[in-house]
């Protein structure tokens, strides 16, 4: 390979670096992925030079292909749908690298005739069982996140013991795939195990744990890439497919420590499944209704709104009239701001995108650690489609299964008013102390309706 | 491949998973999302594997056609990746 192109690779991963780095400032951001974007570019134009000309007719129109429908659904997607476009896009990335990876073993062993190396077989093993399981773990994920299957969690008896089993007898395979490498049953037995394990390793997982599975996966796709530059000896692949898989470690852990369970825990599986038996037979929670115009008033009457955000807020499309909600307030000279916990929405980050689309100001949107200590000199608390997540049991009760988990301290606010639909659970089934108390007021109904009435009062009032 | 040369690719290896790790928890939690969908499209970059898969020539090959099936997904992948990643930070404004 020329020396231009290992510039031009170089380059590239300059660039990768670069919009990582862009991405820590959010007005830069846009900037960073600019960059990035460019950097790709470049990697592809310089591995073009490389190849033979003849062939640009098929490389041409699978790129058409390809980008055509990563355009289209990047145009069309809701916002509300991120969390599954990236958990499909995941899967391509896997899939993409183990067949690359079948591709080189096949070149090797039927077109060319050579013998392959201990390092190069140890990669492409490593890249059909990586990129096997990011793929059909992605599609579970995928499937899951759309509500094409059901988001609980599937369990049966021996199931770790067969992700065991399986896992030894890819391990036996492929050492057979190395000293018989020109059957490709051994290597077919591989993607087949490397396939399956991808789906029993996701399905045992709830619905509400799905932000902690498309995180690990993105990290999957990226050690699918690094397994796949071993085997091409090429360190373009292997610099951006371990920023990518750091990226997707580090996420890992974030939602895992928002939620207070370990990551053993969560890929375990099974989680929501046995606390329905735990504390009903507690004390009866006795709440207090609001009305609309109540509820206004005391909007009307406050300096200060933390607003709580949770999925539930999406899902009633409730988002436009929210930054009504905080038009009128502003009007009013109230301090209004909106408290983010890391796991609100389905994604890391989720919330965010979700209200920035609604076009409010991101220095509106405040993490979890930077306002928990202002809830208790705030007058008034918006909780709105979230639950588990300002469930002071996280902090009280020992029983509860959320027990540890860092909450938002709405309860410690003045006034919390709850837009909610109905008395119903949260993600994790379980009742919610925080409306039983005083200083707590239930707004019952569909929350864009209900909000939307709340705004009308207020601009009556004005 | 040589010990030197596999050596070589574990030392970047290892140096860029550092540096990811220090960059990464950098970034803001309002910027997770796009963080997440951008270093998507960045592992798209198995596109490169792929082209270099596609160069066989004829179609009489299995690795042809994989590298094909291939590059369509990865080009899926990095275009709707960055693309979508875009559309994202477009909407997030100060004001």
């Amino acid at each position: 390979m020329s020396s231009i192109v290992q510039v031009a690779y170089l380059v590239s991963s300059i660039l990768f670096v670069m919009g990582i780095k862009f991405l820590g400032k959010t007005k830069d951001a846009r900037r960073g992925n600019f960059l990035s974007a460019i950097g790709m570019l470049i990697a592809v134009v310089a591995t073009l030079v490389t190849l033979d000309i003849l062939t640009f007719v098929e490389i041409f129109a699978c790129i058409l292909v390809g980008g055509a429908i990563g355009l289209y659904y990047a145009k069309k997607v809701e916002m509300t749908q991120i969390p599954e476009m990236v958990a499909l896009f995941n899967g391509f990335g896997g899939i993409a690298s183990l067949a690359v990876a079948l591709s080189d073993h096949f070149l090797k062993t039927e077109v060319l005739q050579v013998e392959i190396d201990t390092v190069n077989s140890v990669s492409i093993i490593a890249s059909v069982l990586i990129g096997g399981v990011t793929f059909t773990g992605s599609m579970v994920a995928w499937m899951k996140l759309n509500g094409k299957i059901s988001g609980q969690p599937i369990m049966f008896t021996g199931q770790h013991l067969l992700n065991l089993l399986l896992l030894v007898a890819f391990l036996g395979v492929a050492v057979m795939t190395y000293l018989f490498q020109i059957e490709p049953i051994y290597i077919t037995i591989l993607v087949v195990i490397a396939l399956l394990v991808g789906v029993l390793i996701v399905i045992p997982i709830g619905g509400a744990d799905m932000p902690v599975v498309i995180s690990l996966l993105n990290s999957y796709s990226g050690m699918a890439a690094c397994a796949t530059g071993f085997i091409l000896n090429n360190n373009v692949l292997i610099v951006a497919g371990s920023l990518v898989g750091a990226s997707g470690i580090i996420l890992t852990q974030i939602m895992c420590k928002a939620m207070n369970r370990s990551l053993m825990n969560v890929l375990l599986g099974g989680f929501g499944q046995t606390v329905a038996a735990g504390p009903q037979d507690g004390p009866q929670i006795v709440i207090k209704e609001v009305g609309v115009e109540e509820a206004a008033m005391l909007f009307d009457s406050a300096s200060s709104v933390i607003v709580v955000p949770g999925y539930g807020m999406a899902v009633a499309q409730a988002q436009h009239v929210i930054r009504e909600l905080m038009e009128q307030c502003e009007k009013r000279n109230i301090d209004f701001r909106f408290a983010i916990h890391p796991v609100a929405g389905r994604m890391p980050g989720h919330m965010n995108v979700l209200l920035a689309e609604a076009n409010i100001s991101y220095d509106k949107l405040i993490e979890m650690e930077a306002i928990n200590d202002d809830f208790s000199n705030t007058d008034l608390v918006f909780v709105v489609g979230a639950n588990d997540v300002v469930n002071p049991a996280a902090r009280t009760n020992p029983q509860s299964p959320i027990y540890g988990m860092p909450i938002l301290n709405a309860d410690k606010a003045r006034t919390v008013i709850v837009s909610k639909r109905s008395m119903g659970k949260g993600y994790a089934g379980i009742e919610n102390e925080l409306f039983g108390y005083p200083n707590c007021l239930m707004l019952f109904g569909d929350a864009k309706q209900t909000i939307t009435k709340v705004v009308g009062e207020m601009k009556e009032m004005a | 491949m040589d010990t030197a040369a596999l050596l070589m690719l574990i030392y970047v290896l290892v140096l860029a998973s550092f540096l990811g790790f220090e960059l990464i928890s950098k970034v803001p939690p309002t910027l997770h999302t796009p963080l997440m969908s951008g270093s998507n499209a960045i592992s798209g970059i198995t596109i490169v594997g792929a082209l270099i898969a596609t160069n066989e020539m004829g179609f009489t090959t299995l690795s042809k056609w994989l590298g094909m099936f291939a590059l369509v997904l990865a080009t899926i992948n990095v275009v709707g990746g960055y693309a979508v990643t875009d559309r994202m930070l477009k909407m997030f404004k100060k004001k």
